[in-house]
């Protein structure tokens, strides 16, 4: 690349990152203006009395609106279903991908097909369902049912079929069993895969929202997401408090995907290759 | 390949034919699929079930009794004299406007973009995080950010829009087609980067001889684009097109926080209403029907799209 075509091309690239982070910035910049200022027209790009008030309503307590007890939950949800779906993806993928037995062609089918169901066509059946285990309301709602998808299995049993059989042969000739086979041989070998599709399943459950809104009632169960509505409709115009809310919410997850970004965009990019 | 974290060590995936059948008990195979198939019995198998039993059901979640109607739910939604049956084609109709409007450039920016990032260029990675960085994001967060910057009066779009002499006060949330501009352009803004990084992996994986192929014969870059990019990347471009119009048919979030189906329910997805229906005002059997109705329809689209991606393929 000539001098002059390098400059144009970061300048490009540069002018679409901005697009991209702009607006986040703003979040961010608009959390410590005053009321008055975040609704000032023109408005000022950087605040004019830099304030914390909307992180001191935010986090004060005995309010209608918890956001430290939402965050805590959003963490509580997220862990508990990326640790569930470790323990059942990976058991499922390891048979799929390495046991013979009878139906294996059936099940698998059955599991893939629901990669095509789009989610929201069982949202009615599952809140019946939910409510029948007694788990409206509580955090269980929102751990377990989504730990039923599809695609830590298929992205699990892809990455066990591309494990080098030998060292489980020599295991098993050794005199190991299929648990201890699994347990100490392919999954200390799997801990790339099974990072990436915790992370993955972390942000799953820690973004998800439209689910929460209606199988949670009590402010006190929320978690971030849906917690975030209510703050729109509880502050209307206070756009600092609601954008200090929003930024609760992406910037824990924004840090872990600087850390992480290229597990993730590699799980992500996979899940396409499914096609 | 060095980029490559996941991929597995080593490689020796084929066993010799003579390799000896893993004797392992009748029963173990099952037992590591119980855990899983537990979940998937109970929240997806059985709910599959379920809700069509319920659609067959004047369903009133707050009331005891719950009378058996048998096709009156699904009829009601093409008798145009019923209760719900503007409501529901509307909402129909808003799922279809945006998703014709949004699979185009779904399917192409992402692409335009996966090109660009696959040049080898100093930062790569870096600039390939930022454009991907607003999909880690969920919907929530950017509803509520975007339906601040959009705000007629006091957003910073209109402001920065006014700053460069362009029309400044465009009601992006409450008119049309200002409404649907916005929920595109937020849907494309928030989600390019996943299929940006599904091409970019699609483009890593065609070979670098059929380029250099294409070099020795002279076509220049449009017709390497035409007969290798392309092609290279038709089961790509399949998956992504069927997974976009599944993903923005079911649009929901962003509607719901950005523009609370204004102006009046005119961008009010089908998602959005059957989930009113069913589970705000827990008119469930019909709510029910309207979803096995919906998820056919896409069923359907898929399909076909499908078939016509392979159809090209053929000819």
């Amino acid at each position: 690349m000539t001098r002059a075509r390098g400059i144009a091309w970061y300048t490009i690239l540069t002018g679409l990152s901005l697009v991209f982070i702009a607006p986040l910035v703003w979040m961010l910049i608009t959390s410590f203006k005053t009321v008055g200022e975040a609704t000032r027209v023109p408005p000022t790009v950087l605040p004019q009395e830099p304030t914390t008030r909307a992180y001191e309503v935010l986090f004060a307590t005995d309010t209608p609106t918890p956001v430290l007890r939402w965050l805590l939950n959003s963490l509580l949800a997220a862990t508990g279903q990326a640790v569930l779906i470790l323990v059942v993806a990976s058991m499922a993928a390891y048979a799929f991908a390495r046991l013979e037995f009878r139906g294996k062609r059936i099940l698998f089918g059955m599991v893939i097909a629901t990669l095509f169901v789009p989610i929201f066509t069982l949202i009615i059946p599952n809140f019946l369902i939910i409510d029948r285990l007694g788990w409206l309301d509580t955090l269980w709602a929102l751990i377990v049912p989504g730990a039923a998808s599809a695609f830590g299995v298929f992205f699990l049993r892809q990455f066990f079929l591309g494990l080098p059989r030998e060292l489980e042969e020599a295991a098993q000739i050794e005199g190991a069993n299929t648990w201890q086979i699994f347990t100490r041989i392919v999954l200390p070998l799997s801990k790339p895969a099974l990072a990436t599709l915790a992370l993955i399943s972390f942000l799953g459950n820690w973004n998800d929202f439209i689910w929460p809104i209606y199988v949670l009632f009590s402010p006190s169960q929320f978690t971030l997401p849906p917690g975030l509505s209510i703050l729109q409709g509880a502050y209307d115009i206070d756009y600092p408090v609601i954008m200090g809310g929003a930024a609760l919410a992406s910037v824990p997850v924004l840090i872990l995907f600087l850390i992480t970004q290229r597990y993730i965009i590699e799980g992500v990019s996979r899940s396409g290759l499914k096609g | 390949m060095a980029h490559d974290v996941l991929a597995p060590p080593a490689a020796d995936r084929g066993t010799t034919p003579e390799a000896p059948v893993r004797r392992v008990g009748r029963a173990t195979p099952y037992l590591f699929l119980v855990p899983y198939f537990l979940l998937f019995a109970t929240f997806v198998l059985a709910p599959a079930i379920y809700g069509l039993w319920v659609s067959l059901h004047d369903w009133d979640y707050l009331l005891p009794g719950k009378p058996f109607v048998g096709l009156a739910n699904y009829q009601a939604l093409f008798d145009s004299g019923s209760a719900v049956f503007e409501e529901f084609w509307q909402s129909m109709q808003a799922t279809g406007i945006f998703t014709v409007a949004s699979v185009p450039l779904l399917v192409v920016i992402p692409l335009g973009l996966a090109l660009m990032l696959n040049r080898a260029f100093p930062g790569r990675t870096f600039f390939r995080a930022v454009y991907f960085a607003p999909y880690v994001l969920g919907v929530a967060v950017i509803g509520v950010l975007w339906r601040f910057l959009l705000d007629p009066n006091l957003g910073a779009v209109n402001a920065l829009l006014g700053l460069v002499g362009l029309p400044d006060a465009s009601p992006w949330t409450t008119g049309l087609p200002w409404a649907w501009i916005s929920l595109v352009a937020v849907t494309v803004w928030w989600t390019i980067g996943f299929n940006a990084v599904i091409y970019l992996a699609g483009l890593q994986d065609i070979p670098r001889e059929l380029y250099e192929a294409a070099r020795i014969d002279g076509g220049g870059k449009w017709a390497e684009f035409r007969h290798v990019t392309l092609p290279g990347l038709r089961p790509v471009l399949t998956f992504i097109v069927i997974n976009t119009i599944l993903a923005s048919s079911n649009m929901f979030g962003q509607a719901l926080l950005i523009t609370q189906g204004a102006p009046g329910n005119e961008t009010r997805t089908a998602i959005m209403y059957i989930a009113q229906k069913g589970l705000r005002e827990y008119n469930m059997g019909v709510a029910a029907a309207m979803s096995y109705l919906l998820t056919l329809a896409l069923l359907l689209v898929s399909v076909i799209t499908f078939r016509l991606l392979r159809d090209r393929d053929a000819s």
